[in-house]
């Protein structure tokens, strides 16, 4: 029998569960407020079909909320099961960041959700479109202290650092760390996009089946006009992101961009295999200079490559590769939205069957997005926990081998089969007539499909 | 170091978990009693529960918190310790909390399995946690003795929550529901008292720091009133259960409230025999602390957040209060 090592065995448990976890904050952050968007919508327009919109989506908005706090749970154990050596040296920062997760985020939008969800007769409508606010602002607080917290941990500044122990000078400094402002302006708007494509994606897959209610095309249009305007504003912010990463992570971003020489005049690696072995990067296509110009906004800028940081710098081909798909995803994304947004603006026609597939493909390409981005991150600082300052290695927990791989099973196990049962039934739930149709099929026979069409 | 930074968070953890016991506690015990129910009612049990079980799971969110904001030394050891039984809860909860939402909107063919899920996690969830009671109590000790200590405290849990559960039923159902969960609740007690009891009885022989404690003059004495309180609390609940008048005449919540009663005084008793210590025999709370600015950092923002807490959280419950009636997003 071979041993796994249980240094590696506690980071693929850490990642395994973290990954599962953001798959459905990236769903519900975005999906709150699209929800007081439908909610405020119908309140002000008295339009009932904002009504039926607001009632599918909170239902999924439920069912991926559920997800997303049980599997969170998981997270604020994994800390102490999988790290203990961090929350000891750390502690004194992370500790209350997470703190005021739990204080201002967490019971605000359970608390809340069980009105939102569940009270929409026993209180007044004003009070029924607060709750869905309250739980909209309180899933954004949480990305803000989580956000905060793992930001500072990419660029720490406002410690000092005392027997190994880290000790806060200033508060404002740690929250307000140098990459804080572009990570979470990244990631709302990685939500609202995965939320987006997700409601978009459902919608037209309905369209598709001919089972969508008069609200299905009502949502459509909304959706692809917000994801018109999101997608540029992501590779925007992303882009600012990167110099940012450039100026703190100069390791990272080599790594992402497969620069092995520090060079002028760098150039755009688009696809390539990058190699640690020979340290060059094969079957390269490149633009010249490109890199330089992005990343300096200077034809000729310095870049500095991964041999400058030799035995410091991060596994380059999944930080490389994961750059790739999320930049890919993130272009895709922009594609289709404005294909979307000139059929139904421009030539004000119904989506046609094309558009139709092309857009439920997309379904859930904001969370391949958020995955990939999420790597580039994370995989992207190491060798490091807390960047330049604790190395990962020094911090796991003495766990035998044999638990913790047994327990990683169990964990995966379970994450497969939630991850089948929620996608199964979305799509029970998608394919469900709408209530509305059934309604009209009763009355009307045949001609009500073309009816709801013209809706 | 300012002394009474630990001694308040301590305080308020223990609080926490307090709650945290009470609160899910109940919609544990919905799930370990929905074996029992019929079709129909099984739906309305679940609805009884359907707009709290989500903030309930947050106090236990805060506690572990509060240990990793306040105690950052204890809290790997802690959990380091407890990594089995931990994982466990876990995946308890996991199971639990999505077969709540899958079964209301899953093909109704997959109503029993999803059903099934919710029991089995609530137990699995139920049993860790008291292992890690029991782990907690025994100074993280890996004895035999000590092994045998937290099974029986695994055992014992469940046997609350049920009662909780059977209890927040009487509050929360009438008619045949009402009927069942007062027979539930008949069952249960006397089971719980016992372990309960024996509980009692172990824990100072198997930790010779407790026994130090409590058997000691005169502070032994000054103790006395938890045991004796104790044992009125329970002995009212079991009036309460075989005559059932002020149960079904209006006061249906009594029972509820007894066992608010008896879970707040095993706390202090919990926390008499632990304090000042945070794993005991090993480190006090002080010796593990975090570093003062931190804790007066989150000092502040709990003093004034708690509180909103528990304010919006009693206004929901005046939203739901009364009979459930079926659950519905409209
Ligand atoms: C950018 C967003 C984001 C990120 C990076 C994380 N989370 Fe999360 N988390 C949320 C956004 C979120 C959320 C939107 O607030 C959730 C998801 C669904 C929900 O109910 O709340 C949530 C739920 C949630 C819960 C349950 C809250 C409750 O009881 O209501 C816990 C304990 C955590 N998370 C803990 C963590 C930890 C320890 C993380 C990092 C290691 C983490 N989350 C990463
Ligand atoms: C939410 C999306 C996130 C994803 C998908 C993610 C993914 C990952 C991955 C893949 C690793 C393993 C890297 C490696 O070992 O090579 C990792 C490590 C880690 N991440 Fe994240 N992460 C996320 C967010 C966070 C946040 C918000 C925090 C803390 C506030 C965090 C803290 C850590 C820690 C402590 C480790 C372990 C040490 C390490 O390997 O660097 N992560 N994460
Ligand atoms: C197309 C242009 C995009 C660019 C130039 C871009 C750029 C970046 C960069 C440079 C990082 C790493 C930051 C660091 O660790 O220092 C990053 C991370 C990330 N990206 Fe993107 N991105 C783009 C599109 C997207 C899209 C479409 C999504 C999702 C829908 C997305 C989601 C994320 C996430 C979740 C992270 C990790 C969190 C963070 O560090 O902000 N990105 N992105």
């Amino acid at each position: 029998m071979f041993e796994f090592d249980p240094y590696l065995l506690a980071r693929a448990q850490f990642a395994a569960n973290i990954s599962f976890h953001i798959l459905f904050p990236s769903i519900t952050i975005g999906l709150g407020w699209i929800l007081l968007f439908f909610r405020l919508r119908y309140t002000f327009t008295g339009d009932k079909h904002w009504e039926n919109a607001y009632h599918f989506w909170v239902k999924i908005f439920a069912l991926s909320f559920a997800i997303g706090v049980v599997s969170g749970i998981t997270m604020s154990f994994q800390f102490g099961t999988n790290w203990p050596g961090f929350m000891e040296r750390a502690g004194n920062i992370a500790g209350p960041l997470l703190g005021y997760e739990v204080l201002t985020a967490f019971f605000m939008e359970a608390t809340f959700l069980g009105v939102m969800l569940f009270g929409k007769s026993r209180v007044s409508n004003r009070m029924h479109v607060i709750a869905c606010a309250l739980v909209a602002v309180g899933t954004t607080l949480s990305a803000f202290w989580i956000l905060s917290l793992n930001s500072w941990m990419q660029t720490p500044t406002g410690y000092t650092m005392v027997d190994g122990v880290f000790h806060v000078e200033s508060w404002m400094a740690v929250i307000f760390n140098p990459s804080f402002p572009y990570r979470l302006a990244h990631m709302m708007i990685a939500s609202m996009l995965t939320a987006t494509f997700l409601v978009m994606g459902i919608s037209a897959w309905r369209m598709k089946r001919k089972v969508d209610g008069p609200a299905t095309a009502k949502i459509f249009r909304a959706m692809v006009a917000t994801a018109m305007i999101l997608a540029p504003l992501q590779v925007v912010v992303g882009d600012l992101h990167g110099l940012n990463t450039l100026e703190h992570q100069p390791a990272k971003v080599a790594a992402m961009e497969g620069i092995w020489e520090t060079q002028r005049g760098a150039p755009l690696t688009l696809f390539g295999f990058p190699d640690e072995e020979t340290r060059t990067t094969r079957f390269a296509i490149e633009i010249p200079r490109a890199a330089s110009y992005i990343l300096t906004h200077d034809l000729d800028g310095e870049i500095l490559g991964l041999n400058e940081f030799a035995g410091e710098h991060p596994p380059v081909a999944p930080v490389f590769w994961s750059f790739r798909i999320m930049v890919g995803i993130g272009i895709l994304m922009i594609v289709v939205a404005w294909w979307a947004g000139w059929v139904l603006f421009k030539q004000r026609r119904a989506p046609g069957p094309a558009l139709l597939t092309a857009t439920s493909v997309m379904t859930f390409s904001g969370w391949v997005a958020v995955l990939a981005g999420w790597y580039v991150t994370e995989i992207g600082r190491q060798p490091w926990i807390v960047y330049g300052m604790l190395n990962t290695a020094d911090l796991v927990a003495d766990h035998s081998s044999g638990v913790m791989l047994s327990t990683f099973m169990g964990y995966m196990a379970l994450y497969v089969f939630v991850m089948i049962s929620y996608i199964a039934t979305l799509r029970y739930m998608a394919t469900k007539p709408a209530a509305s149709l059934l309604a009209l099929r009763q009355l009307g026979g045949h001609n009500a499909n073309q009816q709801t069409q013209e809706a | 170091m300012e002394t009474w930074l630990p001694l308040f968070f301590a305080g308020a953890m223990g609080l926490a978990l307090l709650i945290y016991v009470i609160l899910d506690g109940y919609d544990l015990g919905i799930g370990l009693l929905l074996p029992f129910a019929s079709e129909s009612e099984k739906d309305l049990m679940i609805a009884s529960i359907g707009p709290f079980w989500d903030a309930n799971e947050t106090w236990i969110v805060l506690g572990i918190g509060i240990l990793l904001i306040a105690f950052p030394q204890a809290h790997g050891e802690i959990l380091t310790a407890m990594y089995i039984p931990v994982t466990l809860m876990l995946m308890g909860l996991v199971l639990r909390g999505i077969a709540f939402d899958f079964r209301a909107k899953a093909v109704s063919n997959r109503k029993d399995m999803w059903n099934l899920i919710f029991s089995v996690g609530s137990l699995v969830t139920a049993c860790s946690q008291g292992w890690m009671l029991g782990t907690y109590i025994t100074g993280l000790g890996e004895t035999s003795l000590s092994w045998l200590f937290s099974i029986l405290i695994a055992l014992t849990l469940p046997a609350l929550y049920v009662l909780l559960g059977a209890a927040w039923l009487l509050i929360k159902t009438e008619g045949e529901l009402f009927d069942k969960a007062m027979r539930w609740a008949t069952r249960a007690i006397l089971p719980m008292g016992m372990a309960l009891l024996l509980v009692s009885i172990a824990t100072p022989l198997i930790s010779q720091t407790i026994a130090d404690k409590w058997f000691t003059y005169p502070e032994g004495l000054m103790l006395l009133p938890i045991p004796v309180l104790s044992t009125l609390t329970y002995g009212f609940m079991m009036s309460l259960l075989y005559r059932q008048r002020l149960l079904r005449e209006g006061r249906e919540w009594l029972l509820f409230a007894g066992l608010i009663v008896l879970c707040l005084l095993a706390a202090l008793g919990l926390a008499y025999s632990i304090l000042p210590d945070i794993i005991i025999g090993r480190m006090t709370i002080w010796e593990s602390a975090a570093s003062t600015p931190s804790l007066l950092f989150t000092f502040w923002g709990t003093a004034v957040v708690l509180p909103a807490i528990l304010g919006y959280t009693f206004f929901v419950y005046r939203i739901f209060r009364g009979k459930t009636s079926e659950l519905t997003y409209e």
